[in-house]
């Protein structure tokens, strides 16, 4: 096939791709939008196929089963996996486009004919630029993922790691990086390749080790950035049309999810990615709060106040992910429902532990998704509505961040919860929540506070009702 | 002068000159474009792309959005495909280092491959499952 044809079959497919993204801006386009992706795919794999024209019978016999045991474990995963895991789900694909990266660099370094990008010790000084820069990216997003893989499986604490002198080793290691991908492409040293990848293995793993928990919606974000900028850096050492396009789709779809993360929590993103929030418990104030009386409730009283109210708003967050209480809530809505009330969804930016993750939990309980609406959709009808019940959510509803400039929170976009009649707050415990501050809601007239696991909780309710 | 003689002429100042025309092509203003030039603009191009497109994603669907850019980024495997399928040719490479691009390239090829089949089929089991209200 002649190299036009290929650039512009290459072409084709990062098109695609570009459709692919687009349908995401509904859910009925979102399904041909996937099929459109997959096309993309199919088209730069064939066109590949034809080029790299093998007519090796081992190579055939490689390729089929590397794509059959790959493909085959995808779809084993993909098919296994509970919604609820979704977030380590993607953090752990991150980490094989991260790894994939490192080896596809580490593969035209020694085999740069292959590429077409020169022959050995001779290559393009721009291409040694780009392939140091894609194997750094590429290295960083993979072990950065394994981290907040295990954060998020509960394999390792959730709690951020810190220790002494943690920014000022990061940046030395930062600068001993850009020094060795200068060094690479002026030698095209072999050594320096290794070194390079093996420091920034490492320093992916220290920088998401300070990360907390409920900083994963951002860190999983930013990794999702990085595993396209990744992507584009090879795409420039091959001079591949398909990959550069995609890296730059992927690499800006990360970093503009960080950012609405980020603001939904009114930080920086910089405050994020140092670490550490959370860490240093304030419990000042919960000590002294220990004893302030709460209003108790039951299940049976969550039930009457809510038959009884004319609207509801749910405000689901990670503690209805981890105790799996979607399905029932589900079912607790439609006995409501039955019951003449209005009930919609509120769901905080922020809630959960990657973007977009109560979305998907709800979707799953099957509620339709025009019930369920964004902060700035609702967050004025709160003040109309009768009952809020929040399960598993916290700090996005403290009025702390809005009246409080002490607190850590502060300048948070939160939910309007306490506008509406009564609040209904289904918890284990009175812990405080991630930001590590308590949440003034719990101890006002109109709360009632409904002790427990959420699942059994809801389940109970839907018993009374 | 002769007839013969003003053709010859005629015809060396005819070479001069496009040879100064193919030199003026090959110096200064009218260089040939490298070619990163050309990957630098698509690559910049897509970027403003997909800030305009991943701004109009609703966020009901950031999930799915993540799971579908790991799809697409997995179109690494053509980086992968070629390495599979590097040969050896004598004084170019040493074999023991095409060896390498090879075991390299095959288990990329493995990684690219979870990550297609999964990214996708996991994108289109959630993208199932947001229905409307009925």
């Amino acid at each position: 096939m002649s190299a036009n044809i290929v650039a512009f079959l290459y072409l084709v497919s990062g098109v695609c791709f570009i459709l692919a993204l687009r349908g995401l801006s509904n859910p009925e386009s979102a399904r041909l939008g996937n099929i459109f992706g997959i096309s993309g795919m199919a088209i730069a794999v064939l066109t590949t196929l034809t080029i790299s024209a093998t007519t090796n019978i081992l190579d055939g016999i490689l390729i089929i089963s590397g794509i059959t045991i790959g493909g085959g474990v995808g779809i084993y995963i993909a098919r296994k996996i509970p919604m609820t895991a979704m977030p380590q789900l993607v953090a752990a694909f991150h980490s094989l486009v991260g790894l994939a990266a490192v080896l596809v660099a580490a593969a035209a370094l020694y085999a740069p004919a292959a590429m077409g990008i020169g022959s050995p010790g001779n290559m393009h000084t721009s291409s040694l630029v780009e392939m140091g820069l894609g194997v750094t990216i590429g290295a960083i997003t993979f072990t950065g993922s394994i981290v907040a893989f295990t954060k998020l499986q509960g394999l390792v604490s959730g709690s951020p790691l810190t220790f002494p002198k943690q920014h000022l080793i990061n940046l030395l290691i930062g600068i001993s990086l850009v020094l060795m991908i200068i060094a690479f492409s002026l030698t095209e040293s072999h050594f320096i390749f290794w070194a390079l990848t093996f420091t920034a293995l490492l320093i992916g793993v220290l920088i998401i080790i300070p990360i907390g928990g409920a900083d994963m919606p951002v860190v999983i974000s930013m990794l999702n950035s990085y595993s396209g900028w990744a992507a584009a850096g090879i795409g420039f050492t091959l001079g591949n049309t398909a990959l550069i396009i995609t890296g730059a789709l992927v690499g800006s779809s990360g970093a503009i999810l960080s950012y609405i993360m980020c603001k939904g929590m009114n930080r920086s993103f910089f405050n994020v990615i140092l670490g550490g929030f959370g860490s240093d418990s304030n419990s000042i104030s919960s000590d002294t709060d220990e004893n302030r009386p709460v209003k108790r409730g039951s299940a049976e009283d969550a039930a009457f106040i809510m038959k009884n109210a004319g609207s509801v708003i749910i405000v689901p967050g990670y503690g209805m992910a981890v105790a799996q209480a979607q399905h029932a809530l589900r079912e607790m809505v439609d006995e409501l429902k039955k019951a003449g009330v209005s009930v919609s969804y509120a769901i905080h930016p922020v809630a959960g532990r990657m973007p977009g993750h109560m979305n998907v939990l709800l979707a799953e309980a099957q509620v339709p998704y025009d019930e369920v609406y964004e902060l700035e959709d609702i967050n004025s009808q709160f003040s109309q509505t009768d009952v809020t019940f929040v399960i598993g959510a916290n700090d996005v509803t403290n009025p702390a961040a809005k009246t409080d400039p002490q607190s850590p929170i502060y300048g948070m976009p939160i939910l309007d919860v306490e506008r509406s009649g009564t609040v209904l707050f289904i918890k284990r415990s009175m812990a405080s929540g991630y930001a590590g501050v308590q949440n003034e809601l719990f101890f006002r007239d109109n709360t009632m506070m409904l002790f427990g696991d959420a699942k059994k909780m809801v389940e109970n309710i839907v018993k009374s009702l | 002068m002769n007839k013969e003689s003003i053709v010859n002429v005629i015809e060396a100042a005819n070479v001069e000159a496009i040879t100064l025309v193919s030199n003026l092509e090959h110096s200064g203003a009218l260089d040939i474009v490298d070619p990163f030039m050309f990957r630098l603009s698509i690559f910049i191009l897509a970027i403003f792309i997909g800030y305009y497109v991943i701004w109009s994603v609703t966020p009901a669907l950031h999930t799915p959005l993540m799971s579908v850019t790991n799809a697409i980024s997995s179109v690494i495997i053509v980086g992968a495909l070629l390495s599979v399928g590097a040969n050896f040719i004598p004084g170019s490479a040493e074999a023991s280092d095409i060896f390498y691009a090879k075991t390299f390239g095959f288990f990329a090829l493995i990684l690219a491959s979870i990550n297609i089949f999964g990214g996708f089929l996991v994108s289109h089991r959630m993208l199932a499952m947001y229905k409307k209200k009925v």
